[in-house]
């Protein structure tokens, strides 16, 4: 009833484009930052940001950069954990060697780094496709987790073989390390979120963007209109790290403080593209709904028992929600197997004709 | 014909001349020794039977296929092995026989990926979509909207294609093309499995593209009223071979012409 374009015309192309031309729509964005930003930290306790909210976040962030790779670009990658381990184990050097650099730059550094680690695994794809493809980025997870475990340069030889968030500071507020609070940590992720989310919003919709949907499609067509596939692959390959390796380097200095391989395994990588599939490929807001899901849920079912007051051991709870969540996966993806993206739309489309759709 | 009873055609220099093209896969000689030329703002047909080499042509000339045999000259310049997407920006563009769209896409946006070698704004800039990049995006918009009213497909700009029918579907190719702004347009059987009344529509859009953009179209079509109707000159081959050449009555006149078509009695 309230949910209603009429009467809001759109005069000029620009306005047009509006990534939300729907004037509610606005609204409601506008609204979720704004309790994104002023309420959540002031509400939420130390236990729901640190186990619930930032990990959330971060997720995210890596989930908006493989649905750039996968959902935009057509190339499915199962190296989304090796990405995230470059972006972490970089700024750890990167720190360390240069602490007076200020770690916002060290962080975008190494996302830069993730990118070029990118490319070079993105290569294969020119060649080969679909599944094919995604088994040769099987080999950039395995290859790069092996190194970060071998090579002690990586590490700086300490003697756990880990690596640890130093304390750093930002406008003199102590945003990693042992005291950095979990709502300075929660407002750096979510800044970072809500900056690339626009800015891969940004990409897609322009002429990157649309060459990356056209090698998606149809890549013959899309070289004969005169698009280099080895360039715009690259490129999403690239850009998809560099998100990637943001959110490792995010998931070490604001969410875990420290981590060894284990924390980027291919189980995260899975983890990740299930996101993507599940949220929607090809779409921003899909991505970061996946992401909801596949964070948000599990805790929802674990803490479900205690919850109705029903005494369950702690193993028994965590295979009863182990099965519920693949069955709801499994729900999910009959019921439409476009994901929460297109639940979305189809929501939006309903709620356009409430309460009178004739 | 139609021409006749419009302004005079002006036929320019030669624009692209293919000499002596040779293709073959394995033992099937595809093309063999074809030689014809396009001139400027002209409309060249080429016709015959099924795996007479047509298609394969268009693909030599858009450098799909690499000739083993042969000169194609593009605009006075001599072509070499070529990339496939160094055609577009020498100004060459086409449609295909099976619709090639992006289906994922709306039809806006797959006509606007047809400029995508004039959007010229970097990464940067792209990312923050403003500026330059906004400059750039909302130019092109107007350029792609002036196809859009052209073809009249402003009811489906926001559709996805995948779900646009069939003759729908041919025309977004052929502004998909014309967004590039081509030199010589490639129209592979652009009328194949239309009615007569989107036929019609098809071959007043060749026509008027042919007018008004100026472009120089080279097409393949089975509808051989279409063909006599619509082209300046037409080119026939058989098994790979050129057996005629000439202008619509010529080649309808032409004894190798009936004999491909309607087989020879060997007795």
């Amino acid at each position: 009833m309230f949910y209603r374009e009429s009467g809001q015309f759109k005069t000029s192309y620009q306005k047009d484009q509006q990534v939300f031309p729907i004037a509610q729509d606005r609204i409601f964005i506008a609204l979720l930052l704004v309790v994104a930003f002023a309420v959540v930290p002031f509400v939420a306790d130390e236990y729901w940001l640190q186990a619930v909210i930032i990990p959330f976040l971060i997720f995210s962030l890596a989930a908006v950069g493989l649905n750039l790779l996968t959902g935009y670009a057509g190339q499915v990658s199962l190296g989304t954990g090796a990405f995230m381990a470059v972006g972490a184990y970089a700024t750890y050097k990167i720190t360390t060697a240069f602490p007076e650099i200020n770690i916002v730059i060290v962080f975008l550094m190494s996302g830069m780094v993730a990118a070029g680690v990118g490319i070079v695994f993105g290569l294969p794809s020119l060649r080969i496709k679909g599944f094919y493809l995604a088994v040769a980025t099987l080999a950039a997870q395995f290859f790069i987790l092996w190194l970060f475990n071998k090579v002690g340069w990586f590490f700086n030889d300490s003697p756990s073989g880990t690596i640890t968030a130093p304390p750093r500071t930002l406008f003199g507020i102590m945003i990693s390390g042992p005291e950095a609070t979990a709502e300075v940590r929660y407002f750096v992720s979510l800044t970072f979120l809500v900056v690339f989310t626009v800015i891969a919003k940004n990409i897609v919709r322009g002429r990157i963007g649309r060459s990356w949907m056209a090698i998606r499609d149809m890549d013959i067509a899309a070289e004969i209109i005169g698009i280099q596939p080895l360039k715009t692959k690259l490129m999403a390959f690239a850009i998809s790290s560099f998100y990637c390796g943001l959110a490792g380097a995010l998931s070490v200095f604001a969410w875990l403080g420290g981590a060894e391989t284990e924390a980027f395994s291919i189980a995260i990588s899975f983890q990740v593209l299930f996101m993507i599939i599940i949220g929607g490929l090809g779409s921003i807001m899909g991505s970061i709904m996946g992401a909801a899901f596949i964070t948000l849920v599990p805790i929802f079912l674990t803490n479900m028992p205690a919850m109705f007051g029903i005494p369950m051991a702690t193993d028994l709870s965590k295979h009863i929600e182990e099965i519920v969540f693949g069955g709801l996966i499994v729900f999910l993806l009959i019921v439409e197997p476009h994901g929460f993206a297109r639940l979305w739309q189809i929501g939006k489309e309903k709620l356009r004709q409430w309460p009178f759709p004739y | 014909m139609a021409q006749d009873m419009t302004k005079p055609r002006n036929i320019g220099d030669v624009l692209l001349n293919v000499e002596n093209i040779s293709i073959a896969f394995g033992g099937v000689k595809a093309l063999d020794g074809v030689s014809f030329d396009v001139r400027e703002h002209e409309i060249l047909a080429i016709i015959g039977p099924n795996g007479a080499g047509k298609s394969s042509m268009l693909n030599c000339i858009n450098g799909f296929y690499h000739p083993q045999d042969g000169i194609i000259t593009f605009k006075g310049t001599p072509r070499q092995r070529m990339q496939t997407h160094e055609a577009a920006a020498q100004g060459i563009a086409r449609t295909f026989q099976n619709i090639a769209l992006f289906k994922g896409m709306s039809t806006l946006d797959n006509i606007m990926t047809g400029r995508n070698l004039k959007m010229k704004k970097n990464l940067l800039w792209q990312a923050l979509y403003f500026g330059p990049a906004l400059t750039e995006e909302l130019e092109h918009r107007a350029k792609v909207e002036e196809i859009i009213d052209f073809l009249e497909i402003e009811a489906i700009r926001k559709t996805p294609v995948g779900k646009l029918p069939y003759g729908l579907q041919k025309r977004v190719e052929l502004g998909r093309a014309l967004a590039a702004e081509p030199d010589l347009l490639l129209l592979d059987e652009p009328m194949a499995g239309m009615n007569h009344e989107e036929k019609e529509d098809m071959c007043r859009y060749i026509l008027d593209v042919n007018d008004e953009f100026g472009a120089t179209i080279v097409l393949i079509e089975h509808d051989m009223s279409v063909v006599m109707d619509i082209s300046d000159r037409v080119v026939v081959l058989d098994y790979g071979r050129k057996i005629a050449a000439g202008t619509p009555d010529e080649v309808r006149a032409n004894q190798d012409v009936i004999d491909a078509y309607l087989g020879v009695s060997h007795d």
